[in-house]
């Protein structure tokens, strides 16, 4: 791998130890995957920041590291909403490690922003072919594929020592001979919605880690590409797809490609079949939750719209980031004027506070595939319609 | 006699210790002990052996992400091993050891399973890519 004067005095140890270590990660990362040099990164989403998922022997690390990060760095959903965690029962004592991780990673810079859509964020704007570190796994799936952008799927110490660098190695993703499609698939009807999120959570588990080209006869939103991708990050490890005259690089006239050798189809029982997990279920849901991904200002709009002179008669929580909850103060008053909750920081896979429930009804196939085994609790699927009937009683 | 064999640097460092194989792979999360750096997984090669103060020799990590934070809490509480000898090192493995400065040195140029045994003394000098059989 190639490094220049400056990489290679860092590496030395002459910039001080935390920085030596940071760009040692890079380096062993580059050597591992064939990358032939560094690279420039707009920006970082560092993973590994709930309590819940790095526990003690993470805070240890983060909380040695000494520098400050050299672009803008983004965190991805605590265990927690940082600012209002008792409303959900949050243990005091967890709650007290997540502020502590949260504090350590802000000791070298970091916002505390902490969210899943950090494309949302103001100084986080993402250009076509902007080369980034990104960690959270629906975020990686969303700037590569909907914005075009480029960024491997990094863990949190890798994308952190990016952050402190400022740059990645040069393999996977960033380059684009390894962003070419090798599976189609054909949706040949009608899609809206959270059809999205059923069809990702399908398409996931048939295609693992390849990098699918959607021909869908509907044109989604960038809302609907987020359901998408999310659901097939999770039920598979897709960080990578296409969708045929839609997303900016296939229909970008250099991005050379060959028709997939792999074709398959999905089709419409096989998204009714996700919904059905509602009318099958005996249990009633006791829990809604809506937000995974984080909202987006549209999102916020319709739940708050769906939910107008409307009471809940259980938990509804709606997660969305901070900067955004703060930008619409009228939604977040509407929504919580029917007894819901909207949620900053944080989300019903990655905190505690959701495991004490039986049956969560979700509208997003990324939550489909993660309660159950995070949660410990049982998922239902439905549309955000759907979801607001069953929280308030309609249904 | 000793015998110096080559390889590709992962974490650079330099350390001497008694050589404990696996052909297993290893999830740092779940198989391995954090407090005693035992091995505690029924289903693993190693079971009820302990990996501290070890040339530990095994193909690659595998398992969740969180298993470099592992390694580092092995380090801090002094059950970690005193290096590693990877076939083909992956990720998880390779982060871990360098937050914690544990020599990690693999692709050797001849396989260590044809001349490593449990118990050899072994220096690992992975600053300038070597390991030496004492």
């Amino acid at each position: 791998m190639y490094l220049t004067k400056e990489e290679e005095k860092t590496l030395r140890g002459e910039d001080g130890e935390t920085l030596q270590k940071a760009i040692e990660i890079l380096v062993a990362l580059g050597d591992i995957y064939g990358a032939d040099a560094l690279i420039p990164i707009k920006s970082a989403q560092v993973s590994g920041v709930s309590y819940k998922t790095i526990g003690d022997a993470g805070i240890e690390w983060i909380s040695d590291l000494k520098g400050t990060v050299k672009v803008p760095t983004v965190l991805n959903p605590a265990g927690m909403d940082m600012d209002n965690w008792e409303r959900l029962g949050i243990d005091p004592k967890f709650a007290a490690k997540q502020i502590e991780i949260i504090n350590a990673f802000g000791s070298l810079g970091i916002e505390p922003k902490c969210t899943c859509t950090p494309y949302y964020l103001s100084g986080f704007d993402v250009q076509y072919k902007d080369h980034l570190a990104w960690g959270e796994s629906s975020a990686i799936s969303f700037s590569n594929s909907v914005l075009g952008a480029r960024t491997n799927r990094e863990g949190g110490p890798s994308a952190l020592s990016a952050a402190l660098v400022g740059k990645t190695a040069d393999y996977g993703f960033h380059k684009t001979e390894n962003r070419t499609p090798n599976i189609e698939i054909t949706v040949d009807f009608e899609t809206a919605g959270s059809d999205y999120g059923a069809l990702g959570y399908i398409a996931g588990k048939i295609v693992g880690s390849k990098i699918p080209l959607f021909k869908i006869k509907s044109v989604p939103s960038k809302d609907e590409m987020k359901m998408l991708g999310a659901a097939m990050a999770a039920s598979g490890a897709v960080a990578l797809y296409h969708i045929d005259g839609v997303t900016p690089e296939i229909t970008d006239k250099e991005f050379v490609y060959e028709k997939p050798a792999e074709s398959v189809s999905i089709e419409k029982k096989d998204i009714d079949a996700v919904y059905e997990s509602a009318n099958e279920s005996t249990m009633a849901n006791d829990i809604v939750t809506i937000g995974c991904p984080h909202c987006s200002k549209a999102e916020l709009a319709q739940i708050a719209d769906l939910l107008e002179g409307k009471t809940v008669v259980k938990e509804f929580w709606v997660f969305t980031s901070r900067e955004l909850a703060g930008q619409n103060k009228d939604l977040v008053d509407r929504i919580e004027a029917s007894g819901a909750k909207v949620v900053c920081d944080t989300c019903m896979v990655v905190s505690p506070a959701a495991n004490k429930y039986q049956c969560m009804m979700v509208n997003s196939g990324k939550a489909y595939a993660y309660v159950p085994s995070m949660c410990g609790s049982k998922a239902t699927y439905g549309t955000v319609e759907r979801c607001v009937k069953d929280a308030t009683g309609e249904i | 006699m000793s015998q110096i064999i080559r390889g590709r640097t992962i974490a650079r460092g330099q350390a001497t210790g008694k050589v404990l194989m696996t052909k297993d792979p290893i999830s740092f999360l779940g198989n391995v002990n954090p407090e005693t750096g035992d091995v505690v997984d029924p289903a693993h090669e190693l079971f009820g052996k302990s990996i501290k103060g070890t040339v530990l020799v095994f193909p690659q990590g595998k398992g969740s992400t969180v298993g470099s934070y592992v390694i580092y809490q092995l380090k801090k509480n002094g059950t970690a091993p005193v290096a590693i000898i990877n076939s083909e090192c992956e990720p998880i493995v390779a982060v871990g050891a360098i937050i914690s400065e544990i020599p990690l040195i693999d692709k050797l140029e001849i396989d260590p399973y044809t001349v490593l045994k449990d118990g050899d003394e072994v220096l690992v000098n992975s600053a300038e890519g070597f390991i030496e059989i004492l």
